[in-house]
């Protein structure tokens, strides 16, 4: 189904063909890139084995698969720049700048973890690094993310935010009145949909009236760009452009990026809604497989350069794990600490 | 003539309303940080003219008309207040914050607590409420227990003009959420307000009048309506201390255990509906504490009918309780125990 509501995004956020596009990164970047995204994968999947073998509980919601989408977005802001994350919000975490260790010890309850044990995994956030928290609640930190923008602007600061959310999210009440404030008010935030085609168990054409998430830019009169959110460069260019964009006082743009969780939704999830031709079909397209490929046509990183990174990678998680391990509990006498700040 | 006297300067009063505007005039001067958001809170002036002419003296960066959408602009004041602002909200009536409750229970009260106290949300709610207008149904309602079983979030109910505007700056203070119920009746009611700022502290209550027989915790807009039984009262012979709650949550447990085992009778009064409401909560927590072996008739709750609020004046009158209602319930208690 091709409406015209897909036609009239912004002419200036079309893609480039990514082989007529210089390559957009320094080296050290793109080395830089690689191994955040590597470093997201591996934490994930420790932490699916963690899960597994019981040392931490409750849930998780994986965002193995969407690694692209995370990196490509942070890669481009400065520390003093914010986003709002996702209950799938991991990568974001790392992104942005998080400490693996402080992670884990969050997921197993320590004391010493990020949230000092009372968030876990959907609440995890690191406000020192300019993340404001993922969220239990779908679409709960969009307006959040406007107010951020709000405050930035007041205090005449050249930050941004950036608001990740999903297809699910875009249904929300909330996605509507923070996408119409934000582009009504001018307000430095970038709204990056990673459309991994479910919301749950339904599909974005069981549940959306447009085909594209980007679609619903247009209601808001801002852009919205759709591109390849498994193509980290596709990702880099896109981001750049908004967020150079929302700096220079331009207002925000929604970008979709197209992806998909090769994980269930959580934990309980039997994958009854999907086949497995298309959870192979997009294990095919695995973003970090492709970006590593693209280093090694390009001449950046050799084979042995890329798998020493990964060893690396799996060095620092497996240090994490351990940090996390012999950390301290907290105190059940300290329960209702932090249910208030003291004044 | 020098030898004349002076005449003592009268005390400054002002409106219930104008108080918070003044509240509100005084932290926006102090702190640029302060700002306002709300539906028609800008030229208009706000619903009940609370924010008046803040607008043109503060600019529309500071005094920001939302669209109709509460529960975005609910998100909008929480992100600022998490990134260094400090809005104050206005829910036009108190019944569209439901349109708004994910943002003020998910993440409002809780991104302290699930950030392990590494953020802190400093934003205060205004929200006019209760019935008596004629708004029937949907713009009358009592919800302040709904906010006030919320652990995170601070719920306060000022009744008089001094209180309105000390309880408002201590909200503006405070590194908390806090929820303000502003009764609808009380913004034209008149008091002594003391033009420099001050804070009432939140969670305490006040003795309104001291007495001996009987204890009436009354919140917003009953705590007239109790000082006005009490006076009736007193001429038939009986001693009534009047407590204004002020606080929902924290409720002020100490200043009411000594009240009722001092008078050894209680009787509470508040508009929202009595059903799991406030009344409960404060009589389950006489029964749990030492003012409990000291009673000598049982806890009595006035309360809201089981009704919405209806239209009709006679209707709307008879779903909420009047001085009358207090008097009958008061008498029937101190009788009883004689």
């Amino acid at each position: 189904m091709d409406t015209p509501l897909t036609k009239p995004l912004h002419p200036e956020f079309k893609t480039q063909p990514l082989l007529a596009a210089v390559f957009p990164l320094a080296e050290s970047d793109a080395r830089a890139a690689l191994r955040q995204m590597m470093l997201i994968r591996r934490f994930e999947e420790a932490a699916e084995e963690c899960y597994m073998r019981g040392s931490i509980h409750g849930t998780m919601h994986l965002s193995i698969g969407q690694e692209a989408s995370a990196v490509g977005l942070c890669l481009e802001l400065r520390r003093s720049d914010l986003i709002t994350s996702t209950h799938r919000g991991h990568g974001h975490c790392i992104a942005k700048g998080a400490d693996p260790r402080l992670m884990f010890a969050e997921f197993f309850g320590k004391d010493a973890g990020y949230c000092r044990g009372r968030g876990g995994s959907m609440h995890i956030a690191d406000v020192e690094s300019g993340n404001l928290g993922a969220n239990g609640i779908v679409g709960g930190g969009i307006p959040i993310a406007a107010g951020a923008a709000l405050a930035i602007k007041q205090q005449r600061r050249d930050d941004v935010v950036v608001c990740f959310f999903g297809d699910g999210a875009s249904n929300e009440g909330a996605f509507h009145e923070a996408l119409n404030m934000a582009a009504l008010w001018h307000l430095p935030v970038i709204f990056v949909c990673e459309n991994n085609k479910y919301g749950m168990s339904v599909s974005t054409e069981r549940s959306m009236s447009v085909p594209h998430v980007a679609d619903r830019a247009p209601a808001y009169a801002m852009p919205g760009v759709r591109i390849d959110g498994n193509d980290l460069l596709a990702v880099l260019q896109a981001g750049r452009a908004a967020i150079d964009r929302a700096r220079g006082g331009g207002g925000p743009t929604l970008i979709e990026c197209e992806t998909y969780r090769i994980r269930g939704h959580s934990r309980s999830d039997r994958n009854r809604y999907r086949t497995k031709d298309e959870i192979d079909a997009w294990k095919a397209r695995d973003p970090i497989a492709a970006f590593e490929s693209v280093l090694r046509d390009a001449g950046l990183m050799s084979a042995a350069d890329i798998e020493a990174l990964r060893a690396e990678v799996a060095a620092e998680i497996a240090a994490a794990i351990d940090f996390a391990a012999a950390a301290a509990p907290p105190d059940a006498a300290d329960l209702t600490e932090h249910v208030y700040i003291a004044a | 003539m020098d030898t004349m006297i002076e005449p003592t300067a009268a005390l400054r009063e002002l409106s219930y309303a104008d108080a918070i505007y003044e509240a509100l005039f005084q932290a926006m001067t102090e702190d640029e940080r302060v700002f306002l958001l709300g539906e028609d809170i800008g030229v208009y002036g706000g619903a009940f003219q609370v924010t008046r002419d803040l607008f043109h003296l503060f600019g529309g960066e500071r005094v920001i008309d939302t669209p109709i959408a509460e529960l975005g602009a609910a998100g909008v004041a929480v992100g600022a207040a998490l990134a260094g602002g400090r809005p104050i909200l206005e829910f036009q009536f108190s019944d569209f914050a439901t349109l708004a409750m994910e943002q003020i229970v998910n993440q409002a009260a809780k991104i302290s607590y699930m950030l392990g106290g590494r953020a802190a949300v400093p934003l205060v709610m205004r929200l006019p409420a209760g019935s008596g207008t004629g708004a029937a149904a949907q713009h009358s309602q009592s919800l302040e227990a709904w906010f006030g079983h919320i652990p995170g979030l601070k719920v306060v109910q000022p009744s008089t003009p001094h209180d309105a505007k000390g309880l408002l700056r201590a909200a503006i203070d405070d590194p908390n959420p806090v929820l303000i119920f502003e009764h609808k009746l009380l913004y034209k009611t008149k008091g002594h307000v003391p033009e420099a700022p001050y804070r009432v502290a939140i969670g305490k209550a006040a003795i309104r009048r001291a007495g001996r027989d009987l204890t009436i915790v009354a919140t917003g807009v009953m705590v007239g309506r109790a000082l006005e039984a009490a006076a009736s009262l007193d001429a038939a012979g009986h001693d009534v201390e009047v407590i204004d709650l002020r606080s929902i949550r924290p409720i002020d447990r100490e200043t009411l255990v000594a009240s009722v085992s001092k008078t050894t009778r209680l009787l509470i009064v508040h508009e929202a509906v009595k059903t799991l409401g406030i009344g409960a909560e404060i009589s389950a927590m006489i029964a749990e504490s030492e003012a409990f072996d000291r009673l000598d008739a049982p806890i009595r709750r006035l309360g809201g009918a089981e009704c919405p609020i209806p239209y009709n004046p006679v209707l709307e009158r008879a779903a909420v309780p009047q001085v009358d209602d207090i008097i009958r319930a008061a008498t029937d208690l101190i009788e009883r125990g004689a």
